[in-house]
């Protein structure tokens, strides 16, 4: 393959990745959280299949198979399973100012370029320039993590925040070793399970699954 | 192996060592006796006294034959072995931290007992052993780290024996302020050592955590006062040095007694050790103004440390009081020697120190013979205030004679010990030629007559305590079955008592013996017993200038006694028994007795801007005439003014910014997330 249309390819996978980004940001419903998130593992995962191939790092496919897998398979089932039997699928969560939040993230897309213009410079990689798409991913995931108050919507923030650090990886340095990109994988399996079971807690101790109902947590003064 | 590692074995380093050894093991071997009580009663006090026994002989060893032996125990962090030695000045407060726990530990035997069917003792075995083996290795430690370790050791040791009867709030809330004051002191003691280490080899290499390093280095003078600050505020705090005192009057009277007798009589002089070490030792050469700090807090801890002692009606509290004068006096003998030191005057520095040394021995002998004095009270009464209590000379004649000796010894009067120290820093204030600053010319002619007001204090406050808990009637309502102490606390009582007079009467001695710390620190001997018949009289400077005999003093009294034992009691009928005359008023009871309040009340009167106090008369029923009530409450509340003045300040501000800060702690995942993105994106735009 032609390295231009590799870059071609790649850029055109990275504006998917932080289009899905800014859709999970808006999303309100359950299930459309979670395909969106499915689409955004998808898109990585070819992302880094053709990464791999340009370069010639043959473990990039192994990341692939195992983003694939794992970020669009495994757990998007999980997610499901977990919101058909909290009984949250026909919630609609309350957003507060989608508007506002969109401009924020506009704002955060292009302070990461600004972040990032020295490191395209100076990097040679094909990928350099979907490194600020990349930190503004993972942004967004933490903006979202903030503005949403459903725990289910968190723990999907939460990911997305782990796809766009992947994402980085594999446009600053053609990824990282494979073994901690297993390492990796194993401790968002379970860091998944983990809040699967958190949730299970949530939901029984406060009969909701919206998390400012732990500040009751908080000790009174 | 050779002799030299023989000599380390069996030289006063190691009997020091096989001391601590027995007392850890005992420590260890407690929990496997606790189902039969009080055969664990019996054998580890007697194993605890056998280990102190050992200290004693490798204490004066070591100090008689000038011994400096080091040991390096292969323990510790990797790289950062344990040093260990004994050199004259460790060897002394060996000795008297032994002295005292030999006798207390034989006490203990009878007074444990007390608690059997009440409630299970192991925690106190094993936290006694584990408090006398710290003690003994704070005064062994050659480095900063081992030294840290074992005064933690004694610190948490004797926070759980303040904590023994924890059902009771006022031993959880007296165990909770000695060990926050433990623990900033040790803070301040750390850094202390962190500053002189640093500045021994650098901050880069860990070597000068050894005291030969720091004794070595030079520190430039801004420093070592910093260390030397930061020392003195930690070593202040455990000492209970006014105003860090605060936690010694609640932590001592809770404690055991047994407990109370040692923290009171050698678990502060550990404090005063590490004064002495840090300043005479680590440092080596100070300005005259550090001499002069400790001096003036002397100075302050004595005059008032007896003053509230005066004010107490709890005799346990009135001892711990009493405990903070006496570290006064010792500070004011140590200060005084430092500004001597500074100005070259080696001799009359070596007397000072001498005075403050002697002075630390007696104390740990008769307060802790007072303290076992007042347990055998509490364990026969389950009393504390001296209010209800009276009459016990009847009841407790051991009790009251040991007691007695403990007073007057404490009250600095001839033969007993205290008089003899007392008069020694006397003899160095009065000695000294004019000092060659204002400040000083002022500081020591007001230090010689407030040490002398202490003194006097002292004294009254001392027949307050013998006179309302021993002489007149029973002031409680019904008096309980009183019981004289047994034999093993007797003994405990007597050995302290014995060692009193014996360090009163022959003074020379003991001076000889320890003559050698101040030439090793100052750099020069007193001889205080040259001449003929030398060992009779004690002349610390020259025999024309002030000379005291400690055995003619006392062969004049046991004269006097004898005389008068003679005249009143071989002629049967020279004394009778009568009621007392009533002043034709009517039956008098008990209630009309002179009491503790009422004795210390015109002390009161002179000294009361000094107190918080409270003074509430109230007259029932009301509206009638003052001068004929028919019920009369008199309330009184006396309150140190350094919480008010010190530690409320700091606990409201502590309190003010926890508030302040608590309200980051929102409580809401949200909050927290947007802390820390908020960090992210500054920490990005800084480092781009």
């Amino acid at each position: 393959m032609d390295l231009n249309i590799a870059a071609q390819l790649n850029s055109f996978l990275a504006a998917f990745v932080l289009l899905t980004a800014f859709g999970m940001l808006v999303q309100r419903r359950m299930f459309g959280l979670v395909h969106l998130f499915m689409w955004q593992g998808l898109f990585l995962s070819i992302n880094t299949a053709i990464v791999g191939f340009v370069a010639g790092k043959h473990h990039l496919y192994i990341s692939s198979v195992l983003t694939l897998s794992l970020k669009v398979i495994l757990l998007p089932y999980i997610l499901h399973v977990l919101i058909r039997r909290l009984k949250v699928h026909k919630e609609v969560e309350v957003v507060e100012n989608i508007p506002m939040t969109m401009l924020m993230g506009i704002a955060l897309v292009i302070f990461s370029y600004y972040l990032m213009s020295p490191v395209s410079q100076l990097s040679t990689l094909v990928t350099r320039s979907t490194l600020a798409v990349a930190l503004a991913t993972v942004m967004i995931g933490l903006l979202m993590m903030i503005t949403r108050k459903h725990a289910v919507s968190q723990i999907i923030g939460f990911l997305a925040m782990e796809n766009g650090l992947f994402f980085a990886a594999t446009s600053a340095t053609y990824g990282m070793p494979l073994v901690v990109e297993l390492g990796v994988a194993l401790d968002i399996l379970i860091a998944a399970f983990i809040f699967g079971i958190f949730f299970f807690h949530i939901s029984t101790a406060f009969d909701s699954l919206d998390v400012d109902q732990m500040a009751r947590l908080k000790e009174e003064d | 192996m050779d002799t030299e590692s023989i000599y380390m074995i069996t030289g006063p380093i190691g009997i020091v060592s096989s001391a601590i050894l027995l007392l850890f093991l005992s420590a260890l071997l407690a929990p496997l006796l606790k189902n039969s009580q009080r055969f664990l009663i019996n054998a580890s006090f007697m194993s605890a006294s056998a280990a102190s026994f050992l200290g004693i002989a490798g204490g004066i060893w070591a100090v008689g034959g000038g011994y400096t032996n080091t040991l390096v125990l292969p323990l510790g962090l990797p790289d950062l072995p344990f040093h260990l030695r004994i050199d004259p000045l460790a060897g002394f407060f060996i000795t008297v931290i032994c002295l005292l726990s030999f006798c207390v530990s034989l006490y203990s035997i009878g007074y444990i007992k007390g608690y059997l069917g009440r409630r299970p003792v192991t925690r106190l075995v094993i936290f006694y052993n584990l408090f006398l083996a710290g003690m003994l290795m704070v005064v062994l430690a050659d480095d900063a780290l081992f030294f840290l370790i074992s005064w933690e050791v004694m610190a948490a040791a004797s926070y759980f024996l303040v904590m023994f009867e924890d059902e009771r709030i006022e031993n959880r809330r007296a165990a909770f302020l000695y060990m926050i004051v433990a623990h900033i002191g040790a803070i301040a003691i750390l850094l202390s050592f962190g500053v002189m280490a640093g500045l021994a080899t650098g901050f880069e290499s860990f070597n000068g955590y050894t005291f030969d390093a720091m004794r070595e280095a030079q520190l430039p003078l801004s420093w070592a006062t910093a260390a030397f600050l930061l020392a003195f505020f930690g070593f202040a705090a455990k000492a209970g040095v006014i105003p860090l005192h605060v936690w010694l009057p609640e932590a001592h009277p809770v404690a055991p007694s047994n407990v109370s007798a040692l923290m009171s009589g050698v678990m502060l002089k550990t404090a005063i050790y590490g004064i002495v070490r840090v300043t005479f030792d680590l440092i080596g050469t100070y300005p005259w103004w550090w001499g002069a700090i400790v001096l003036i807090f002397g100075l302050i801890s004595a005059v008032m440390g007896v003053l509230y002692a005066l004010m107490q009606n709890d005799l346990k509290r009135l001892l711990a009081y009493s405990s903070v004068e006496n570290v006064g006096i010792i500070l004011i003998g140590i200060g005084a020697s430092m500004i001597f030191t500074s100005f070259q005057m080696p001799l009359l520095a070596a007397l000072a120190l001498i005075a403050g040394l002697y002075h630390a021995m007696n104390h740990a002998m008769f307060k802790g013979l007072l303290f076992m004095g007042a347990g055998s009270v509490l364990h026969a009464t389950n009393e504390r205030n001296m209010e209800q209590m009276g009459g016990l000379i009847h009841r407790m004649r051991w009790t009251a004679a040991l007691f007695l000796i403990g007073c007057v010894s404490i009250s600095a009067l001839p033969p007993f010990n205290g008089f003899v120290s007392e008069w020694l820093m006397f003899q160095a204030f009065l000695l000294s030629p004019a000092l060659p600053s204002p400040l000083l010319k002022l500081l020591v002619p007001l230090g010689a007559a407030l040490l002398a007001l202490t003194g006097a204090l002292a004294a009254a406050c001392f027949v307050k305590a013998f006179g309302v808990t021993f002489l007149g009637h029973w002031r409680g309502h019904h008096m309980p079955r009183v019981h004289e102490a047994d034999w093993p606390m007797r003994t405990g009582m007597i050995l302290a008592a014995l060692t009193c007079l014996v360090l009163g009467v022959l003074p020379t001695f003991f001076i000889d013996w320890m003559d050698i710390i101040p030439e090793q620190l100052v750099g020069t001997k007193i001889s205080a017993s040259s001449g003929v018949y030398g060992w009779l009289w004690l002349a610390p400077v020259a025999r024309e200038r002030a000379s005291y005999s400690g055995t003619i003093v006392f062969l004049g009294i046991l004269l006097v006694v004898v005389a008068v034992y003679i005249v009143l009691h071989v002629k049967p009928g020279t004394i009778h028994r009568a009621p007392i005359w009533d002043c034709g008023f009517g039956k008098l009871n008990q209630r009309m007795q002179y009491n503790a309040t009422a004795f210390s009340m015109p002390i009161r009167r002179i000294f009361g801007f000094l107190f918080n106090i409270r003074e509430k008369v109230k007259l029932t029923p009301k509206g009638l005439s003052p001068a004929f009530p028919k019920r009369l409450n008199y309330y009184l509340r006396i309150r140190d003014r350094s919480w008010g003045w010190l530690y409320k300040p700091v606990v409201e501000f502590s309190f003010w910014v926890s508030r302040r800060v608590g309200r980051l702690q929102q409580g809401r995942i949200q909050a927290y997330l947007i802390y820390s993105f908020i960090t992210i994106i500054v920490l990005l735009v800084f480092s781009r």
